[in-house]
């Protein structure tokens, strides 16, 4: 296909390790935030291009993963609700709360439902005028203009009976925590690309400035993933920090200004728990008072009980970067993708979970 | 779950208050809004999250991109392998 196949070369791929190779002295400690990102070093098996120099740590970029269990308790709360038509993106549909997960709430009788497109709910809304018709509204910033669109198109509709339960949460906050952190090892960002195509990068510019790190806005293929290394290793090794941009085909400095409109129009900042890792102030969304009557938790008042996460989960020094998957005792054994222990195993695209499908046949004894 | 994947945009249409396009991936077509891309036309690759096109492929940058690329790769093709790193399952 057009704009994949070409970014997916080995021979490219080989000489851009190469590159990197040839630039690298010392050691350094890099992280991708995308879990897209994340797969994709795990699924081409990029560490094994790289020299023994460059170490790869994994950032917190799952939202599905990061979804807090205050929130899947709310979303089970709701769909087990008689009447109600839950509608989620699919990979949430087996993320477990504190006590059972939406696929149960399925399989008990609950109308929980599959959509590609938060529009697609909205068509179950229209559909359906005499039920309740529930979105779960989760993700990055590349995700949030879209279920802004929704809620936005839902009130000057006046579709009523459509909700959405927003628990959206923002990367440069997240990546302030990690640079901010005394235990911090990250010496370099590959900036997420999709992010950067909604966000533009200005925000990245800010905190690169700042913590004196450089950061390049990586796309997705390894191609992209191995370019914005070498990028990385090169600004390092000159003892530059600034923000480059890898994934020009697709990313500007300012971003896609429509998308950005609608969901300042629906959304407003606020502090968001992160599973795994905790709150983390302004690192999130909600929607704005304006669109109350579509917030699920306004419709819904659910139970706001705080659970506690196991103690032997160390998802938030992974999430971090200060530790791997293999550190941790109950990788792979108490903790496994088909009963995750915490926030980095519980989707495909987290850390723990790429490391046990691609990773553990070599690494753990 | 950032997952975008590039489509070419085969028409577009304006439907209520939306512009929405077929757009074309591989052998497969889907419906798309391009509400966030509203300078988008026919022929133009877009970048498609969720339903909604969230930017247009720069065709120019791309070729850049690659071109820049391919001469490192001319380098050093000699001694390496052509081919994809692993065989395409069919899911970008």
């Amino acid at each position: 296909m057009k704009y994949l196949d070409e970014y997916r070369d080995a021979r490219i791929a080989r000489a851009l390790a190469a590159r990197i190779r040839a630039a690298v002295s010392r050691h350094w400690v890099l992280m991708e935030i995308c879990g897209g990102q994340t797969h994709t070093i795990m699924r081409y098996g990029l560490e094994e291009l790289l020299p023994p120099e460059v170490e790869l740590v994994h950032g917190p970029g799952c939202p599905v993963c990061v979804t807090p269990l205050e929130i899947i308790d709310s979303a089970i709360e709701i769909a087990a609700r008689p009447g109600v038509i839950f509608v989620s993106y699919g990979d949430m549909l087996r993320v477990p709360g504190s006590r059972s997960d939406l696929f149960r709430v399925k399989a008990a009788g609950g109308d929980v439902r599959i959509a590609y497109s938060p529009m697609d709910a909205l068509k179950i809304a229209e559909q359906n005028p005499g039920r309740q018709v529930v979105f779960f509204g989760i993700g990055f910033e590349t995700t949030a203009p879209a279920n802004a669109m929704a809620v936005w198109q839902a009130k000057r509709r006046g579709i009523a009976n459509f909700s959405m339960l927003a628990s959206h949460v923002l990367v440069p906050p997240a990546i302030e925590l990690i640079l901010g952190s005394p235990a911090n090892r990250v010496q370099g960002f590959i900036a997420p690309g999709h992010v950067c195509s909604v966000v533009g990068y200005r925000d990245y510019e800010t905190l690169s400035q700042r913590f004196h790190v450089p950061m390049v806005v990586g796309g997705f293929e390894p191609v992209d993933v191995l370019e914005a290394i070498a990028m990385l290793v090169e600004q390092l090794e000159q003892g530059q920090a600034r923000v480059e941009n890898q994934y020009v085909r697709s990313v500007t400095r300012a971003g896609n200004v429509p998308a950005q409109k609608m969901m300042e129009e629906v959304f407003e900042v606020t502090g968001r728990q992160w599973r795994g890792i905790g709150e983390i102030p302004r690192s999130g969304y909600r929607l704005r008072p304006e669109y109350a009557a579509f917030d699920a938790e306004r419709v819904f008042a659910t139970s706001q009980i705080r659970v506690a996460e196991p103690e032997e989960c160390i998802s938030a020094l992974v999430l971090q970067g200060q530790k791997k998957p293999v550190d941790c005792a109950a990788f792979g054994t108490a903790c496994t993708p088909e009963r995750p222990l915490g926030a980095s195993m519980v989707s495909s695209e987290g850390v723990c979970a790429a490391y046990y499908a691609y990773r553990r046949h070599y690494e753990v004894a | 779950m950032c997952l975008a994947v590039p489509g070419k945009i085969v028409e577009a249409l304006d439907v209520g208050s939306s512009r929405i396009a077929k757009v074309q991936f591989g052998g497969v077509s889907r419906q798309v809004y391009l509400d966030f891309v509203p300078e988008a036309q026919p022929g133009d690759y877009v970048l498609v999250h969720v339903g909604f096109a969230i930017s247009r492929v720069e065709p120019e940058e791309a070729l850049r991109t690659y071109e820049l690329l391919k001469q490192i790769g001319e380098l050093v093709e000699d001694d390496l392998a052509e081919g994809p790193l692993v065989e395409d399952e069919g899911q970008p």
